[in-house]
């Protein structure tokens, strides 16, 4: 399965919206556009993982690439609409703990 | 006369019956020859040269233009020689890489190794089996003086030779703890300094820390982002999850964990794994944590080794033999 990458970039914010899996084989191109979006200082990252059903560890290694990027750069990154399946890797890993995380469905809670 | 010589000869003699007769059993016999030059590492030129000579030999008098015409087409095949030759630098090069990865898979298996500590408290048992040549997966065990048992079970995320290295620093930071008297916590906030320090920012380690007390009774343990183990209680004959806070390691060097402890009575079970485990797929569907406790029921009341050895069995069939992760599977029942 492949994973599609769609980003808006507007001023100072750039929304991502992911659809497909992340895993060992889409990781690396995920990789090539998400780390250069946190690089730009109090840029804010926005990633929505709606459509992301399945994300394996590899996939992970990548948002806390991308968590350890923005801290250095100053930059803001967000992960919004996280599938259950896709949240609970963040809560077994602590990782929602130390990274912004809104797991709101859109539609649900308004 | 050497056996090139012989070809030649050979040669000449199928081209010269097959000229003539265009019998099928000529051509092959040019095939077999063909192979036999492979094997010997003659290029295509030289294949062309010895048709010409072959050409040569049944027609002396061969027609001016064709002489020519047949060096020409000589020229043309020495960047196909070439090729050749460069392939055949790059399957001596693969074989080479190739016994590396497998001198090297040898030696972490070697450094890796962990033996059971004989005791009469704990039934153990362990399988740890790697999807590819190297293992990303780690489980230690030591006995201290005291008569502690403490039990590590990780997983390198990041797979392959890389994983693999890191692994020996896991092993050799491990080693250097003063023994038993830091608190589990304290062992995992130890780790993850090391592992900072040492990871490429994609990669990172879940690991379950453990440590057993004979003369408590106790299990104490700290998860950093650890798959979640169970529990068996045989007094309720249920199963519940081995819940514990704490982040992976490799992403903040102060991260702290937290230590829980569990009581165990006689039949009780631990049983630790690696997400190789639960991300076990059947027709693209994961299998999801009760049905992991489900296979596991099946085989509980078994000795610990033969159990654990059983589930891996089960879940490789389930997925045709064809491991995607790591995976790595430790049971541990109280005996007395």
């Amino acid at each position: 399965m492949n994973l599609q990458i769609q980003i808006d970039e507007k001023n100072n914010e750039s929304f991502v919206h992911l659809s497909g899996e992340i895993d060992v084989y889409t990781a690396s191109e995920l990789k090539e556009a998400l780390l250069p979006l946190t690089m730009k200082k109090g840029h804010l990252l926005e990633i929505n993982l709606e459509n992301v059903s399945y994300m394996d560890s590899t996939g992970l290694g990548i948002f806390i690439n991308a968590l350890k990027s923005a801290k250095e750069h100053a930059s803001n990154l967000k992960l919004v609409n996280l599938q259950d399946r896709v949240h609970r890797l963040f809560q077994i890993t602590g990782l929602n703990e130390v990274m912004d995380i809104n797991t709101t469905i859109r539609g649900v809670d308004g | 006369m050497d056996t090139r010589e012989i070809d030649t000869r050979n040669y000449t003699a199928l081209l010269k019956k097959y000229i003539e007769t265009q019998d099928e059993q000529a051509l092959y016999g040019a095939e077999q020859i063909s192979k036999s030059f492979i094997k010997k590492n003659i290029l295509p030129e030289e294949f062309v040269n010895l048709h010409i000579q072959a050409l040569l030999e049944i027609y002396p008098d061969l027609h001016d233009k064709i002489k020519p015409s047949m060096h020409f087409l000589l020229e043309a095949m020495i960047s196909y020689g070439l090729a050749h030759q460069e392939f055949q630098n790059l399957r001596e090069k693969q074989l080479a890489i190739k016994s590396e990865i497998l001198v090297a898979a040898r030696m972490q298996k070697m450094l890796l190794q962990s033996k059971i500590p004989e005791t009469d408290e704990l039934d153990i048992g362990v399988i740890s089996v790697p999807a590819n040549q190297m293992n990303g997966d780690y489980h230690h065990f030591v006995k201290g003086k005291d008569g502690t048992i403490s039990i590590t079970i990780a997983d390198v995320i990041g797979k392959g030779i890389p994983a693999a290295l890191s692994m020996s620093m896991i092993k050799y930071a491990m080693d250097s703890f003063p023994e038993n008297i830091m608190t589990t916590d304290t062992v995992l906030a130890s780790i993850n300094r090391v592992v900072e320090r040492n990871v490429d920012p994609s990669m990172f380690i879940t690991m379950f820390y453990a440590q057993y007390k004979p003369d408590t009774g106790k299990l104490y343990y700290s998860s950093a982002g650890h798959e979640p183990g169970f529990y068996y209680s045989s007094r309720l004959q249920k199963f519940k999850d081995i819940e514990s806070k704490g982040l992976v390691l490799g992403v903040n060097p102060d991260a702290s964990y937290v230590q829980d402890e569990l009581n165990l009575e006689k039949g009780d079970i631990i049983i630790l794994l690696t997400d190789g485990v639960t991300e076990c797929r059947r027709d693209n569907q994961f299998i999801d944590r009760t049905e992991v406790i489900d296979v596991i029921k099946k085989y509980i009341h078994l000795p610990s080794q033969e159990a654990v050895n059983h589930v891996y069995r089960h879940f490789e069939r389930l997925q045709n033999f064809q491991l995607r992760d790591d995976f790595t599977l430790i049971m541990i029942k109280k005996q007395v």
